[in-house]
């Protein structure tokens, strides 16, 4: 196992080097630079300033500089955010984010494999209707619609909730944006299930465990596990996504997580914070996938030995 | 599912896949409903800014922030205060106030005599038309005026700066429809030609080939376009080549996997086992079997790129004033909700029956042109 998963993980960083390899260059190519402003600053303010954060250096040399720091796990010092270093610009927005998209990959998990499981059992219904049109409707409609109508029902109507905010995690602000962020996820999980169990219950083995007349508790078990395996390879890469923070809903719910830190990373031509969101994001990924794999290969003893 | 080749009726195995699948999309009340939708929507886009009579950059400075309605504007009780505030500009007195149908008559007083080029206040209004003097007195302090109402509707409200939401609306969805479909089209020209290239050579250049699509793949893919906009300039034009250029991976992927799998299948060895010459093969079989993932995958590509378009908008880095997109609109008013939702809703809307309509539409073209499926 643990061979497998440090091979899994070396196989990784070819393409973490491209991502950031190519990143890196593009990021250059754009014009203007970090420390342009309204009024451009003092030619030897500037010179300082560039000499400092390197940017005086060929850029060979300073693309070598990063991949050194990177290899060293520094992710180099924020040029937008003065005195912090992304790492700390992470420190603080990731907890924000993850809590987030963990809640919502908690309650997509949750309600996404209930509806699911109820329109398989139902197949043909009004119920099994209902649950394909809402997942189509929760599919369709993009976060930055959804967001603020949320505000505008349970924020300014009702006034049950608050419109925005972190509030140190409270969990009122927590609400709308995880529903938020749940609404699609709860739709393609439920879609997921719905197809794998549909599948299950075509299958001879289910047939004779029905014909067994084995407890409802057992044949659960017995479905949910065909059932599981198209969801957690979904969950894998949809994880990476949600835990990043996304960048709708952090903007509309006014949050700090990190998924507004590459687009004012882009629009700042803060060079060191569009990088370090690459990277983060890529290795998400790249874990997330892993652990979906594994995660496959517990649920499936069929594909244990392909690794 | 299927049919047996024997039992199915001759004419039937004969007719071609896209008058079949009319056929079955015809037959679909979901689909049909979409495709109303859709036609409607575009129609309105098209022609609708011709007919609301705003133009969509207008400002309408008295009337900002006005809410939808089917009533006329100015409503009977704004006349006198607006007549107020504009004689206090013109630093005369409203006196003798009287509305009649479409035109309002007053009496403009003043201490010194009133010089009638203050009348000019008038036609710069968004409520008075030109005014008309009807009469002085001898001494110039008093002008009898009467100028016409100017009357407007605006169906769907107007924005913080007064300009009409419909039109707007109407003028944005032109925007985000050509970019949907043409951003499509720079996705589907460089997908099917880079997919087939690759499924035809087959061997180490299709391994190379999809190596490299792989690699494209693997690259946070909103953040590219992110990146590729935010860095080179906000022009339209740039969108559509950011879209397309990220979108066409999955194409590439779809016609490279189906037309290699179509030329392994056991009738195509079997037709030219026959002697079927490759151009017939293709035509028989290749393209059949192609036609339809290629087909629905472009239907569901088009929302799929208005939204991203709209996402992008929505984030500032799309489409900038004084043109619009929908994103855009629904971007200014998801920062108004507490005092114009409308301004949220309306583009919303629009954004979201296109989305829904095109989204069906695609998934039920899709398997009304899967050859496997069947009548």
């Amino acid at each position: 196992m643990t061979p497998y998963i440090l091979r899994r993980l070396a196989q990784g960083v070819p393409t973490l080097f491209l991502v950031v390899t190519l990143s890196f260059f593009l990021v250059r190519l754009a014009p203007g630079g970090p420390f342009d402003l309204e009024r451009p600053l003092p030619a030897a303010a500037m010179e300082n300033l560039r000499r400092v954060y390197g940017l005086d250096q060929p850029l060979p040399v300073q693309y070598g500089r990063y991949l050194a720091a990177l290899a060293r796990g520094d992710l180099g010092p924020s040029f937008s955010v003065r005195d912090l270093s992304v790492a700390e610009l992470f420190a603080r927005g990731l907890p924000v984010s993850m809590t987030l998209g963990g809640l919502a990959l908690l309650v997509a998990l949750g309600l996404g494999t209930a509806l699911g499981a109820l329109s398989a059992l139902r197949r043909g219904s009004w119920l099994d209707h209902a649950v394909t049109t809402l997942g189509t409707f929760a599919l369709t409609v993009p976060g930055f619609v959804v967001a603020p109508l949320l505000q505008i029902a349970f924020g300014l109507s009702l006034r049950w909730l608050p419109v925005g905010g972190w509030d140190d995690g409270n969990p009122k602000n927590l609400v709308l944006p995880v529903v938020t962020l749940a609404l699609p996820q709860v739709a393609v999980i439920a879609r997921l299930a719905r197809a794998g169990l549909v599948e299950v219950f075509d299958r001879p083995h289910w047939r004779t465990l029905r014909a067994l007349g084995l407890p409802p508790r057992i044949l659960a078990l017995h479905a949910l596990r065909g059932a599981a395996l198209p969801v957690v390879s979904y969950l894998g890469p949809a994880a990476a996504g949600l835990l990043t923070g996304s960048v709708v809903v952090e903007t509309v719910f006014g949050l700090p997580g990190v998924g507004r830190y590459f687009v004012d990373g882009a629009v700042n031509r803060d060079y060191t914070l569009v990088l370090g969101t690459v990277v983060l994001i890529a290795v998400f990924v790249l874990v997330l996938n892993l652990v979906a794999d594994l995660a496959c290969a517990l649920i499936d003893p069929r594909l244990r030995d392909v690794g | 599912m299927s049919m047996s080749a024997a039992s199915a009726p001759a004419a039937f195995a004969e007719a071609s896949l896209l008058a079949r699948a009319r056929r079955r999309l015809a037959g679909d009340r979901v689909a049909r409903a979409c495709a109303a939708i859709l036609a409607l929507v575009t129609l309105a886009c098209l022609l609708g800014p011709f007919v609301t009579g705003h133009p969509y950059d207008r400002l309408y400075y008295d009337y900002p922030g006005t809410p939808p309605s089917l009533a006329l504007y100015p409503r009977p009780d704004a006349v006198r205060p607006a007549l107020d505030r504009l004689a206090f500009r013109m630093r005369v007195r409203a006196e003798d106030v009287s509305v009649t149908g479409d035109a309002v008559r007053l009496t403009l007083a003043a201490d010194k005599p009133v010089d009638p080029r203050v009348l000019t206040f008038f036609s710069r209004s968004d409520i008075f038309g030109e005014a008309q003097i009807l009469g002085r007195s001898e001494d110039g302090r008093r002008l009898a005026v009467e100028a016409p109402l100017r009357r407007l509707r605006f169906l769907a409200g107007t924005d913080a700066l007064g300009r009409d939401l419909l039109t707007r609306t109407l003028v944005a969805g032109r925007l985000s429809l050509a970019l949907g479909l043409m951003a499509t089209a720079v996705a589907l020209g460089i997908g099917v030609a880079y997919g087939a290239l690759a499924g035809t050579l087959g061997g180490r250049v299709d391994a190379a080939m999809m190596r490299l699509v792989d690699i494209l793949y693997s690259l946070p893919f909103v953040f590219f376009v992110i990146m590729l906009v935010v860095f080179f300039g906000r022009s339209v034009a740039l969108i559509f080549v950011a879209v397309g250029a990220v979108e066409w991976l999955d194409m590439a992927r779809i016609v490279r996997s189906e037309a290699q799998g179509i030329r392994r299948r056991d009738y195509v060895r079997a037709a030219e086992a026959l002697g079927l010459t490759t151009a017939a093969i293709l035509r028989r079989h290749v393209v059949p079997n192609l036609l339809g993932p290629v087909v629905a995958f472009a239907a569901l590509m088009v929302p799929r790129v208005i939204l991203l378009e709209s996402f992008l908008s929505f984030l500032g880095l799309g489409v900038q004033e004084p043109a619009t997109s929908w994103g855009v609109l629904i971007a200014d008013g998801a920062r108004s909700l507490e005092t114009a939702p409308w301004m949220l809703v309306v583009p919303a809307a629009f954004l979201v029956a296109t989305l829904l309509a095109l989204t069906l539409l695609g998934e039920r073209l899709r398997d009304a042109l899967d050859p496997r499926e069947g009548a």
